[in-house]
């Protein structure tokens, strides 16, 4: 902080927004120097909710492990215990019944669509308009009450377990799924016609935040906010995971490198997920859902990394194992941690209300940062 | 008919006839103190719970629905709740400015109600200035706001008290031009002679489309300068966590939170004044036998009506929009609105020259 | 490019390298002095061309530490594991931040959470610990009689 102010020239003005700030969507503290309205530099304090995941992991089972992820990316926790589980699986070579993965798979698409809906409402919220965090509760409502039904728990499901999904679905799943891809298809027509072509949202987002190609790459992006600006990064395509590879959809790809361009992959990105759930629904394939495992599980002398695209993008988990009963070190990539660092050099020269959608379109979970 | 203006006529009468007329103007003007302050706290109050209601419903949600009849009481306990608060002012503040902020603000939005035409003959003071008072007056708030601002010695409330010094001083102009517009057609600053001057029709329909554009304009003029979403840059709750009032809690928070909702509501009785006849019933040309019938609805509820109506439509706005960056705000003031009010009040000059108005 | 042939094209361009069995990428480890030619060299080559630092971190192997660097390639989708063993007690490397910017903030993490020295970094302050933070948390050795709770 004493070096900020001799760096600080006279009439520049040293902001502290968060720890508890409305637009940080949770405890991100960042300390901006500005100009008048201009911010000429962003810098990330992080940690206050910082719990050493990966230390508590070291003593916990590898079956316990994956469960602590839950709460790192709570939005996408789904994804992020999926991750754990494919790493797990690969350090012991469990082949996943088919019935499993499928379900898996449906499952991390809900979780996408419901971080998405979620992020939709807060980014209209922090430009302003509070009306949209409103309706995009009602559908993610509506996907937390199929979570609840088959996993009994509403955001962090503990769904997955080391070679399959603890539980068969619910009867009622595919019945409930169904109905909300009716739902969920007229809402997100009304989703563009509210926020994506008004002119307000359009003249705040335009030419906003650019992050050119190779800095997104170089910054380690990966997700919607480096798919914003072209980068070819989707792990479901790249290096498909589960059934990924039998299926159609298509990776976004925007070349804008605005803000407004990481908004509209996330925005079609949605409906890619609704065609994936649409395809997989009535082919849920009959038998086992959990392949059979030892009680107790000992991965081999090694090291393993496996990586999944969660809502923010490329989750990465890096076990290595000793040989015991619990991981020796386990490294958490999350991809919110990357993605932050480009915020400083998307905000310079701009405006402070721009930082607001700025952070907003990068779409930062806190916890997921921290760890 | 029974009307408000009996009932005023009758106590101003009975205290003539009981008192000498200076004793009897004195007793007028504390009765007009007391009917203003109730006033302004009925309207807080019933705007308040109007506001949660409105954004409750395009939100689809309830909004207050415990305390009182279907929540209508909501704003009430809300109100009580504030006054029992500590009214905490921050250690580095300049206590003086700090404190006084608020209440300029308040006396600023109260001076506004004295010449708006509540009903037919019911108005505190028929100034043969009122267009000229209001715009003058309104402009006083924004020296609260610096005030608070800058006393707050908060660096948020001073981002948003210098926006909104921008802002308000911005669109002024557009608002005044438009109002002027009236005020040329019209041929008078009165508002009673503006009302009356709209017998066989409303501004806005015997104006053609110079008079609705007017309209449009001071529309989206007053909503910034009442700091209202889409242009609540002031605030901006989102950047600078609640702007000029960061720091102000308790009661002195009301009076700024009740200062905005009695603003909205006279920039909206001004507009209804203006531009839809104000308690003037919905008459159109010589169709007797309709605008006999219209005459049968009381003036108030035209007043009252047509207030709320915009009311709506301003609080529609706040809901649905989000909200200008600063330099947005400040090109369509200065490149867009100003520039088509100006050529507007051309064409409204034009137009009231030769007559081309119904 | 297969792992075979990475290997061959890297070995060409720094024959000291030494290559560990296993894993399902190809794991190699350099000399923390030579870190920063390497890399510049994986990063520039047209055939190589690792752009993408995907992940930057540190092992406590308790006798000394390895820092693990996952490079891969948006060009050629071809991914490298490189390690580099530092001294426990006096751990210290070049920093990568000038050639993938991503390296800054996870070496600062690397920073506070082992303690591991970024020679030339810009700003190598503590990220998520606050800054009068005593001790290196993700090492092996490392107790806190408040914060741990052992099982």
């Amino acid at each position: 902080m004493i070096e900020e102010l001799a760096t600080t020239q006279e009439g520049d003005l040293v902001i502290n927004v968060g720890p508890q700030h409305p637009s940080t969507h949770g405890v991100l503290h960042l300390v901006i120097t500005m100009n008048g309205e201009t911010i000429k530099k962003v810098e990330p304090h992080l940690g206050y909710i910082h719990r050493s995941i990966e230390k508590m992991c070291e003593s916990l089972s590898f079956r316990q492990f994956i469960y602590v992820t839950s709460r790192m990316d709570y939005l996408s926790s789904h994804i992020n215990n999926h991750g754990c589980a494919l790493c797990v699986e690969k350090g012991l070579q469990i082949e996943v019944p088919a019935r499993a993965q499928v379900i898996r798979v449906l499952m991390d698409e809900l979780t996408r669509i419901a971080s998405h809906v979620l992020w939709w409402g807060a980014l209209a919220m922090d430009v302003g308009a509070l009306t949209p965090f409103f309706h995009a509760f009602r559908e993610r409502e509506a996907i937390n009450d199929i979570m609840e039904e088959t996993c009994g728990a509403r955001l962090t499901m503990n769904y997955m377990a080391p070679g399959g999904v603890m539980f068969d679905i619910h009867p009622n799943f595919q019945k409930r799924v169904h109905a909300f891809i009716e739902l969920f298809k007229s809402k997100i027509d009304e989703y563009d016609e509210l926020v994506t072509d008004n002119v307000i949202f359009k003249a705040r987002m335009q030419g906003i935040g650019m992050l050119s190609y190779e800095d997104a790459i170089s910054y380690g992006c990966s997700g919607p906010t480096a798919r914003g600006s072209g980068v070819k990064c989707d792990i479901r395509k790249l290096y498909p995971y589960e059934i990924y590879n039998k299926l159609q959809f298509e990776e976004i790809i925007e070349t804008g490198c605005d803000s407004y361009a990481r908004y509209l992959v996330r925005m079609k990105e949605m409906r890619q997920s609704l065609s994936i759930i649409e395809q997989l629904i009535d082919n849920i394939p009959e038998g086992e859902f959990l392949a059979k495992t030892k009680a107790v599980l000992k991965l081999p002398k090694g090291e393993f990394y496996s990586k999944v695209e969660t809502a923010r993008g490329e989750f990465g988990v890096y076990i290595v194992s000793e040989g015991g009963t619990t991981p020796y070190r386990i490294k958490f990539r999350s991809p919110g941690f990357s993605n932050l660092s480009a915020l400083d050099h998307m905000a310079r020269g701009q405006k402070i209300g721009d930082l607001v959608a700025m952070m907003g379109s990068l779409d930062l979970v806190i916890p997921d940062i921290d760890r | 008919m029974w009307s408000l203006s009996d009932i005023t006529n009758s106590i101003q009468n009975a205290l003539n006839r009981a008192f000498n007329p200076t004793f009897a103007t004195l007793t007028e003007m504390v009765i007009v103190g007391i009917c203003v302050i109730g006033l302004f706290a009925v309207l807080g109050l019933i705007l308040v719970i109007m506001e949660r209601k409105v954004s409750a419903y395009m939100q689809v949600r309830l909004g207050p629905n415990r305390v009182g009849p279907k929540g209508m009481l909501q704003s009430l306990a809300d109100t009580l709740k504030l006054l029992l608060k500590e009214g905490l002012t921050p250690d580095g503040a300049d206590k003086f400015l700090f404190n006084l902020a608020p209440v300029i603000a308040m006396i600023a939005a109260m001076l506004l109600l004295a010449p708006i035409a509540f009903a037919k003959n019911f108005q505190i003071w028929d100034i043969n200035i009122g267009v000229l008072f209001i715009s003058a007056v309104s402009s006083i708030s924004v020296i609260s706001i610096l005030m608070a601002g800058w006393a707050s010695n908060n660096k948020y409330s001073l981002l948003g008290a210098m926006r909104s010094g921008a802002q308000i001083v911005s669109y002024e102009l557009s608002a005044g031009l438009s109002v002027l517009s009236v005020v040329i057609l019209v041929g008078s600053l009165k508002l009673s002679d503006i009302v009356q001057s709209q017998e066989n029709g409303w501004w806005i329909f015997k104006g053609h489309i110079p008079m609705i554009i007017s309209f449009v304009i001071f529309l989206v003029a007053v909503t910034a300068e009442t700091n209202r979403a889409p242009f609540d840059l002031a605030e901006a709750e989102s950047e600078l966590t609640a702007g000029f009032h960061t720091e102000y809690s308790g009661m002195k928070f009301a009076l700024f939170f009740l200062a905005e909702y009695v603003n909205v509501f006279i920039v909206c009785g001004v507009g209804a004044t203006l531009f839809l006849g104000g308690w003037m019933p919905l008459h159109i040309g010589n169709w007797h036998g309709f605008n006999h019938v219209m005459d049968f609805i009381p003036s108030s509820i035209w007043f009252f009506g047509k207030t709320f109506f915009l009311i709506f439509v301003i609080m529609w706005f706040r809901w649905t929009f989000p909200r200008l960056r600063i330099d947005q705000l400040l090109n369509l003031e200065w490149k867009y609105l100003l520039p088509i009010s100006m050529f507007n009040i051309l064409l409204v000059t034009l137009m009231a020259i030769m007559g081309w108005h119904f | 490019m297969s792992n075979e042939e990475l290997k061959s094209e890297l070995v060409a361009l720094h024959p000291s390298l030494v290559f560990e069995e296993g894993g399902e990428w190809l794991n190699m480890v350099i000399e923390p002095s030579e870190l920063i030619p390497f890399a510049e060299k994986i990063r520039s080559a047209d055939h190589l061309f690792f752009d993408y630092l995907f992940c930057l971190t540190c092992v406590d192997w308790k006798t000394h530490l390895t820092m693990v660097y996952h490079f891969s390639s948006t060009k050629y989708r071809h991914t490298i594991v490189l390690k580099s063993k530092l001294d426990r007690n006096n751990p210290e490397i070049e920093t990568l931040c000038r050639i993938w910017k991503t390296a800054e903030f996870h070496e600062r993490e690397v920073f506070e959470l082992f303690g591991v020295k970024f020679l030339h970094h810009p700003d190598l302050r503590n990220l998520i610990l606050p800054d009068v933070w005593n001790g290196f948390p993700l090492r092996k050795d490392y107790e806190d009689a408040v914060n741990m709770i052992k099982l």
